[in-house]
């Protein structure tokens, strides 16, 4: 079966030995402001480790995901994603949108909301087939959702549209997810479920990068912390594993 | 009654009226269901003014009128889009004056008519003057925009209500809404034939505007909206048969009627659900 992919790039094979991510003196400025919103961030980040980023409101966290995500443009700096620069694979990078930036109220059930993490898969003029469904069925059984698959996504609550838009960039079986606070605002039952799904992602090889506010629990739920502060990275904490950290 | 029904489609202009006002109402319909999902009614009815006075130019330039009216569309389309992606005038002022200056522009060129009479059906509509070779236009372009809505529609979807994510798989949110503007400025020519320039918006707005109220899924969405479309279009038919009254009013107060009975049933069920 053909693929037309939307970006015109099909599936592009990872660098050999080289980390799932690394920056090089990134810097973002949005336009019209006065300072960077990121300034000369440097990290690396090898595979499947479960990275936070924490940092006061303001501080660069979804910024430096965006970033990454290929939503914005560097000044200066480079970003590679399995030695690739951003936008050469979008199927390996999946990003869980902070939940004001999705129209709830939109007509649209939660499994066809997570269906969508097969799109990049399929392009262009392919519907979804049973496997994309059974896909969606396994990840939603996973999280906790199943029972809720046909509600309206605005008919959730906010751990459920969390817990649905995680399911979303599950899916997608991409290697590394971009999660922007994914912890906000949701109860005890969906953090852990949130908790443990990183964790076996981890087990799996997938390394994943999280936007969070939540300082509890971080030694538990993360390979490693890195805190911004306006824009510059001011803190690289080691919990479990060796990183290289420029 | 079955005679009372039949009578008016012996005649070929009311079968012909009757096969346009069905295949508009169905594209105005599916793609209104974008229009109100997105927020963009007031680019659609922006849209159904600005084509004027290509419409104009190409009456007194002896032209087809569906082109002038394709041409002035798209580039209105055309520029909401560059002008919106640029992002330094709001979007909404921007049609505010886009729209308004080509409506102007359009009544100036009117007044250069001889007869203003003449272009009176443009303003209005005539569902019944529709003649066989508008009938193929419209046919084709109803084909094009369903057959595009449909073989795009998991795009579409995605870009209305998440777009961020869509650009992170490499999915153009604005290429989409381009493609949105240049498909309803196509639905809108044909539009203007039923019910005229000033009442386009209703076709496109009100059907999908009364389904929102009756059901949260998309699909079930747009068959209820064209159900409406076509309704009211039958009725306005009947009425402008019948009772000699305008078409295009009676099919659009045909839609504000099931627009008011969808919001009484959506109130009804909401205080139901309360109870």
């Amino acid at each position: 079966m053909i693929t037309i992919a939307y970006s015109g790039r099909g599936f592009t094979p990872a660098q050999a030995h080289a980390p799932a991510l690394a920056l090089e003196g990134l810097t973002v400025m949005y336009p019209g402001a006065s300072r960077p919103a990121l300034r000369e961030v440097s990290l690396s980040v090898p595979t499947g480790r479960r990275v936070a980023l924490v940092g006061a409101n303001g501080s660069g966290k979804s910024t430096l995901l965006k970033a990454v995500a290929g939503l914005l443009y560097p000044q200066a700096g480079s970003i590679r994603i399995y030695g690739r620069p951003v936008g050469a694979c979008h199927h390996r990078v999946a990003y869980l949108p902070q939940r004001g930036e999705i129209d709830w109220d939109f007509p649209v059930t939660v499994e066809r909301m997570v269906l969508a993490g097969r799109y990049v898969h399929l392009g262009w003029l392919r519907s979804p087939n049973q496997s994309d469904q059974q896909r969606v069925l396994q990840v939603l059984e996973q999280l906790g959702l199943a029972d809720l698959a046909q509600r309206q996504i605005s008919q959730l609550s906010g751990g459920q549209q969390q817990r649905a838009l995680l399911a979303r960039a599950l899916v997608q079986d991409a290697d590394l997810l971009l999660l922007d606070e994914p912890l906000s605002a949701v109860d005890a039952a969906s953090r852990a479920i949130i908790a443990a799904v990183l964790e076996r992602l981890g087990q799996q090889g997938k390394t994943a990068l999280v936007a969070t506010h939540h300082l509890d629990r971080l030694e538990e739920e993360f390979d490693h912390i890195f805190g911004l502060e306006q824009g510059a990275l001011t803190q690289v904490q080691n919990l479990h594993a060796s990183l290289e950290v420029a | 009654m079955i005679d009372w029904l039949l009578a008016p489609f012996r005649y070929s202009f009311m079968q012909t009226g009757l096969i346009a006002a069905t295949l508009v109402g169905i594209t105005c319909a599916v793609l209104g269901t974008y229009v109100v999902l997105r927020r963009m009614a007031f680019i659609g009815d922006a849209l159904a003014h600005t084509v004027l006075p290509g419409l104009v130019v190409a009456y007194l330039g002896g032209w087809s009128l569906f082109g002038g009216a394709i041409i002035a569309g798209l580039l209105t389309a055309l520029g909401i889009g560059w002008v919106s992606r640029r992002g330094t005038v709001r979007e909404d002022t921007a049609i505010g004056v886009l729209f308004t200056a080509m409506f102007a522009l359009g009544i100036l060129l009117m007044s250069k008519v001889r007869s203003f009479r003449d272009l009176s059906h443009i303003l209005f509509g005539n569902i019944l003057g529709v003649r066989p070779e508008d009938l193929i236009q419209i046919s084709l372009i109803s084909a094009g925009v369903l057959g595009t809505l449909w073989l795009l529609h998991k795009e579409l979807e995605l870009t209305s209500y998440d777009p961020t994510y869509a650009e992170v798989i490499g999915l153009k949110a604005d290429r989409m809404r381009m493609l949105l503007l240049i498909l309803l400025a196509l639905t809108v020519v044909t539009c203007i034939q039923v019910v005229g320039v000033i009442l386009t918006s209703a076709l496109l707005v009100t059907p999908a505007a009364a389904a929102a109220l009756l059901t949260t899924r998309l699909p079930r969405m747009m068959f209820i909206a064209a159900m409406i479309a076509v309704g009211s279009a039958l009725v306005g038919l009947y009425a402008s048969y019948y009772a000699d009254v305008a078409s295009g009013a009676a099919i659009v107060l045909t839609c504000t009627t099931c627009f008011g009975i969808a919001w009484g049933f959506n109130a009804l069920r909401t205080r139901q659900s309360r109870v």
